[in-house]
């Protein structure tokens, strides 16, 4: 077999690999650009994909190593602190965010109503999570958190790590189910900060 | 039947607001053992009337529509789509087809047609005129197989778009379909989740639509169903029928092929 024939057979492995050829990627543009509704109260721009995002949906959520590792980093250097520096708030307030799954829903059939939408975003971990035992409607989409303080403890390194997988997951798991909610805009970081201690803190009903 | 029908709607809605759980809605599920009594039948019978109603500046009816299978011919017709029409040289789903008749043979604009397609259950709306018009034509092919072609070109370029769309992350979330659909026994607080890789899941899925949804009180469609998934995934509004959408839509049934159309479904 000749060199040539060999680089083709490789190349044709790699682009295979990838699920989403360039063909593919430009019919998904033309049908995202051609289905979504312009105008008041909706925003295209929400419709437009991150570097991470795309490597994502084109590796189906398996990322080579490589790429993987690239994207942690990436997403490691947006993470951003709370002003005073203090990583653990005020658990109360982080148990109000925990609970709370309203926020970022739009269009002109049924948005968020702006009156409520002043009063912020929650993190809508329960969609998700187990977290406060003595909730029951939670989901298992990602692992239960319940006893987590307990289990992990208290410690600066814990809640720096908490912190910061609330604020960015990707940037300790590549293309994770979880929204990157600090990064996103979702939670502002002395919100994360609240729920961080909601999560750790020994008065917390997570580690009753 | 139809006294049936009405008289457990009206249960059914009176009892909507007591936060409607799975358990629930087997429950009725049971109570309804036959299916006579599923509220959806009210809305197939609209409808029916709709559809051989003469309407529109061309006042004429819907009864010489081409679902695919010829003029006129809606028998087993939905249980083959979506598929490629020449004539708008593009892949339809059920929905996005009675528009273009609506238009075409009705002298309706698309823009009057679609100014509101889906029933407001906030204000407990019965079910618009596209809603009960689809409900109507999908139900001509109930027990039948689901079988969507897969030899135009552009029915294989659908199919692989809907596939490539239902990966694709966006938005605030991060969410893709995927996110939601492809593993088994998730749920989302308490309400489980379809898996589509799951061929028996998404079979039993895709064959009970259009589905009476018992918390909204009216039949809904696959495009609500697309439109309901994308505001969950905090994305502008999917538009009705949009290529998009037809492509999802052609993407799950194929996933589906093989099993069977029971409708109308009912939902929680
Ligand atoms: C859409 C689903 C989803 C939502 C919403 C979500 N998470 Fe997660 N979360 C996951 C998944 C999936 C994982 C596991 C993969 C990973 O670590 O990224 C995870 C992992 C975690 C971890 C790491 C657990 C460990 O053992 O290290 C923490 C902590 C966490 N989530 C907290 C939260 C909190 C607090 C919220 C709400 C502010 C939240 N998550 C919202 C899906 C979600
Ligand atoms: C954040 C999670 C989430 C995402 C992302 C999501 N869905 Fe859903 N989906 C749901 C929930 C919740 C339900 C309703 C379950 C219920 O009512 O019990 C649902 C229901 C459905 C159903 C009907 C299932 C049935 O049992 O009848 C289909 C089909 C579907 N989704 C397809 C999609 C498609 C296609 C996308 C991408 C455009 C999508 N979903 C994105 C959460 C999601």
């Amino acid at each position: 077999m000749n060199i040539k024939l060999i680089i083709a057979a490789m190349l044709a492995a790699t682009s295979m690999a990838a699920h989403a050829g360039k063909d593919m990627q430009a019919l998904m543009d033309k049908a995202i650009a051609e289905s979504f509704k312009p105008g008041e109260g909706q925003d295209l721009s929400r419709l437009k994909q991150d570097e991470t995002q795309m490597l994502c949906s084109t590796s189906r959520n398996s990322p080579s190593p490589k790429d993987a590792e690239a994207l942690m980093t990436r997403e490691k250097a947006t993470i951003q602190y709370p002003a005073d520096g203090k990583l653990m708030g005020d658990w109360k307030q982080g148990e109000k965010l925990v609970k709370s799954g309203f926020g970022m829903r739009i269009g002109s059939i049924e948005p968020d109503p702006p009156a409520k939408q002043k009063g912020g975003n929650g993190g809508n971990c329960y969609a998700c999570h187990a977290v406060d035992p003595k909730e029951v409607a939670a989901g298992n989409m990602g692992p239960s958190l319940t006893g987590y303080g307990k289990l992990r403890g208290q410690g600066e390194d814990i809640a720096k790590y908490t912190y910061e997988k609330l604020y960015n997951a990707q940037a300790f798991v590549a293309c994770s189910n979880m929204p990157r909610l600090g990064h996103n805009g979702i939670l502002k970081p002395a919100q994360i900060a609240d729920i961080t201690a909601y999560l750790l803190s020994s008065e917390s009903p997570v580690n009753k | 039947m139809k006294y049936k029908a009405m008289s457990l709607g009206v249960a059914l809605a009176l009892a909507v607001p007591l936060a409607w759980g799975e358990a629930s809605v087997e429950e009725y599920r049971a109570a309804l053992a036959d299916k006579d009594a599923n509220p959806g039948l009210l809305t197939i019978d609209k409808g029916e009337i709709l559809f051989k109603e003469k309407r529109g500046p061309k006042n004429a009816s819907l009864e010489k529509c081409d679902f695919g299978l010829g003029a006129g011919k809606i028998k087993g017709a939905y249980a083959q789509m979506p598929r490629y029409f020449k004539d708008t040289n593009r892949v339809q789903d059920v929905e996005s087809r009675l528009v273009t008749c609506m238009v075409k043979l009705q002298g309706f604009t698309e823009a009057e047609v679609k100014t509101h397609v889906f029933a407001d259950q906030r204000s407990n709306e019965g079910n618009t005129d596209l809603e009960a018009l689809t409900a109507y034509v999908a139900y001509q092919s109930n027990g039948m197989e689901i079988n969507p072609p897969l030899k135009h070109p552009m029915e294989k370029e659908t199919l692989s778009l809907g596939e490539a769309l239902f990966w694709r992350r966006t938005g605030p979330m991060d969410f893709a379909c995927s996110t939601c659909h492809a593993e088994d026994g998730k749920r989302i607080r308490l309400q489980p989740l379809l898996n589509v890789l799951n061929k028996k899941d998404i079979q039993a899925t895709m064959g009970a639509w259009p589905t009476y949804r018992v918390s909204h009180g009216v039949v809904r469609t696959m495009e609500h169903r697309m439109w309901d998934c994308n505001w969950q995934m905090r994305t502008p509004d999917i538009d009705y029928g949009s290529p998009a959408a037809v492509a999802l839509i052609a993407y799950l049934t194929h996933q589906a092929s093989g099993g069977v159309y029971d409708l109308p479904g009912m939902k929680r």
